[in-house]
């Protein structure tokens, strides 16, 4: 059997567990949760294709997400657009706006200097959100927020509404792994591994770096979106510059450069966050084990590290995981 | 075979999670006891105050023997992180997994507005011990919140009436946060101030995480009676330091967090002399004071702070709420509306009672940092009872003005 056909078969299993998990009785709090790992697996993908595919370490994203969920906010709050598909259009462009002037900036340098620039970029909007208070609510946000029907689905409950972020989150899956194949994903690889040849060869490094930002952006906006209807509140925490520390570690934990890993790295995340903390004060200190734990052992993320001790626990040969 | 291992995988990830909500609805649907979602920062920024919430209702519980109303409370803890996203995960655990009869909680006022339309939408009593916005009582209370604490204007309407006409102070100059908190807080004093005929000639606001407030207090003018600031935590005890580094001579009238027990000490002598407004403090001098303080000291080896006497007087009001309703939390409007009628005579902080909006009317106290027997505390110098919210005003004119921010209400001499 080809590899990709075992993918597609572990997808396939994995996609009927995910429908039918909220119908075999668990709790609605765990629906809530994977909902929430649906978003974040979206937003922390979005982020891959910047990281993986294209080489740009992008701390801007959580201010992308915020400006699709403040997006959402404002239409509704103050120009009482409500519809669902209208909102999500407004959310993504609003995200990919920002991210075409984000990109003029900090596509201007490279490296540890793009770093710096998009934590910069991040703390600009964050700053925004907390003291434009007219527009923003300021610290305490925006609540009041009601998630539309979609079409003629009622998804106020929890169940329905895990089931759209499940559909949002496995479309996004399917479109990126479609443009990171594309001969426009092609080019991107070739960008993260040497500009300078990219550069002899003709293409416009440049501009392959500022549609990846902005496509990137509209991925991250959408989550965005989604992540306001899912809390019915928004607020700046959810663009902080920790929120863009929590979705890279989500992307390098689940698997750099792998799209499908974020999911695990968001569902780990998600679940250990909110479960750990329950148990033990120090749950960020064990959280930062794991982390640890991860980059030292599997720098590859938990997409080659799971396969690779269940091999080993049986006494084989680890595949090849990396696609 | 590797597929056959994948399979394996996911199936044992979908039947540990199948099993652990199992186990969850078992243990959910037992007893009868009277079960409190306590949400509050264990960890994180104000991880610090959140201790003393947690001491003040262990304190209750303790002296209680653990029933509240007759029945027996159990503790359900869950940490916001001061976090809003946080907070309402969270929260959902405590009412759709622990089944909580009540949410007792928060304390930072964004997690406090973020988490009100879904005990709204799911009928759940909330009890806010701390969270002070002035608008949960005030343009949007909601029927599911006893708030019952204070708002952030109500001690320093009487700050600012008090340095008008007692210290006759004229022209004053404010520093504070640059958030909800310090606007709303401050906009109290500025409010009644400039009613009486004071003048404000500068407003100063400094960043949330600021460590260096060197050019903040470069920009205050030397020329007024009194500076007048609002700040908490870490913040105050870094302002303050560096206030009596700069040399300013200028009098310092505060909002009561500023000086607030649980960072004191930190502040050191240098918070001497420093006047300031709230609810409650430590050295008040009343019987029902002292045996709480001294209870609590020995507890837990320190004073207590408003975050302590809120929680411990918060537990009081489920206590007595829940005697009313003989128990049956199952009507949550009526369980909230049991509590806000509950009046409370002898509580360390005074005599409580609450207004039509769900927000207590109780004394403010006008406090002055003091050193006795080498011990800093906030004397009480003057007390103001039965304080409204709505100070003096008529609650209906008062609601028309916007809440207060960071220019509302307009200073009326700055700049010139």
């Amino acid at each position: 059997m080809t590899l990709q056909r075992r993918w597609l078969i572990a997808a396939g299993a994995g996609f009927i567990v995910a429908l039918v998990l909220p119908r075999v009785g668990v709790p609605t709090f765990y629906i809530s949760l994977l909902t929430q790992a649906w978003i974040y697996a979206i937003v922390a993908m979005s982020l891959d294709l910047l990281v993986g595919f294209t080489g740009l370490v992008n701390f801007s994203q959580a201010a992308l997400f915020g400006v699709g969920a403040y997006a959402v906010a404002i239409a509704a709050t103050r120009y009482h657009v409500v519809d669902f598909f209208p909102v999500v259009c407004i959310g993504i462009i609003a995200a990919v706006v920002t991210a075409a002037i984000f990109g003029l900036v900090a596509l201007r340098s490279e490296g540890v200097g793009f770093i710096i620039i998009t934590i910069a970029l991040n703390e600009i909007v964050w700053g925004l959100a907390y003291q434009w208070v007219s527009v923003s609510g300021g610290d305490n946000g925006i609540t009041g927020i009601v998630r539309p029907p979609v079409g003629p689905f009622d998804v106020s409950a929890n169940t329905g509404y895990y089931y759209v972020c499940l559909a949002f989150f496995v479309i996004s899956l399917i479109l990126l792994s479609i443009i990171v194949r594309s001969p426009f994903g092609l080019v991107l690889k070739g960008v993260r591994e040497t500009p300078r040849r990219m550069r002899a060869l003709g293409y416009n490094v440049w501009l392959y770096r500022y549609f990846a930002m902005m496509i990137s952006a509209g991925f991250a906006g959408l989550a965005g979106v989604l992540f306001a209807w899912y809390n019915q509140f928004v607020g700046p925490t959810s663009l902080s510059l920790d929120q863009s520390t929590q979705i890279l570690i989500m992307v390098i934990l689940g698997g750099i450069g792998t799209l499908y890993g974020q999911l695990f790295g968001a569902l780990v995340v998600v679940f250990l966050s909110n479960e750990l903390s329950a148990v033990t004060q120090r749950w960020e200190m064990v959280l930062g084990v794991v982390y640890f734990v991860v980059v030292m052992y599997a720098p590859g993320g938990l997409v080659v590290l799971v396969p690779r001790l269940w091999a080993r626990l049986r006494g084989l040969r680890p595949a090849v995981e990396r696609t | 075979m590797t597929h056959v291992t994948r399979f394996g995988w996911l199936a044992a990830a979908g039947f540990a999670l199948a099993s652990l909500g199992a186990d969850t609805h078992v243990a959910g649907a037992q007893a009868k006891t009277f079960k409190i979602g306590f949400l509050y920062p264990v960890t994180g920024v104000f991880a610090a105050p959140g201790k003393y919430m947690q001491e003040g209702l262990e304190l209750y519980l303790k002296e209680h023997n653990g029933m509240l109303g007759g029945e027996k409370a159990e503790v359900d803890v869950a940490d916001d992180q001061g976090n809003p996203s946080v907070g309402l995960t969270q929260l959902r655990k405590l009412v759709e997994q622990d089944h909580v009869d009540v949410v007792f909680g928060p304390l930072s006022a964004a997690v406090g507005s973020a988490i009100v339309p879904y005990i709204e939408q799911h009928k759940v009593a909330a009890l806010y011990p701390i969270v002070s916005s002035d608008d949960i009582t005030q343009r949007t209370p909601s029927e599911y919140i006893v708030r019952t604490e204070w708002t952030s204007s109500q001690p320093t309407h009487v700050l600012g009436d008090y340095a008008y006409k007692t210290l006759k102070y004229r022209k004053v100059a404010t520093v504070a946060y640059d958030f909800n908190f310090g606007w709303e807080s401050l906009g109290g004093f500025i409010d009644t101030f400039q009613r009486d005929g004071g003048k404000v000639t500068k407003e100063v606001w400094t960043p949330l995480i600021t460590s260096d407030y060197s050019p903040y207090l470069s920009a205050l003018p030397r020329d007024v009676d009194a500076v007048v600031c609002s700040f908490s935590g870490s913040a105050a005890v870094n302002f303050i330091k560096q206030y009596r580094v700069f040399g300013l001579k200028m009098p310092l009238l505060c909002q009561g967090n500023t000086t607030d027990e649980s960072t004191l000490d930190a502040e050191g002598p240098e918070s001497v002399g420093i006047v300031t407004a709230l609810q409650y403090s430590a050295a008040l001098k009343s019987p029902a004071n002292e045996k709480f303080v001294a209870s609590y000291a020995k507890a837990y080896g320190h004073d207590p702070s408003y975050y302590a006497e809120g929680t411990y007087v918060g537990a009081e009001y489920l206590d007595r709420g829940l005697a009313a309703v003989h128990g049956n939390t199952a009507d949550a409007l009526a369980f909230v509306k049991a509590m806000r009628a509950v009046r409370i005579t002898d509580a360390p902080r005074g005599p409580v009672h609450f207004d039509d909006r769900g927000n207590p009317v109780e004394n403010i106290y006008i406090r002055r940092v003091e050193q006795q027997g080498g011990k800093l505390q906030n004397a009480v110098v003057q007390t103001f009872p039965n304080v409204s919210q709505f100070w003096t005003y008529d609650p209906a004119e008062y609601l028309k003005q916007p809440v207060y921010d960071r220019t509302h209400p307009a200073c009326n001499a700055c700049g010139g």
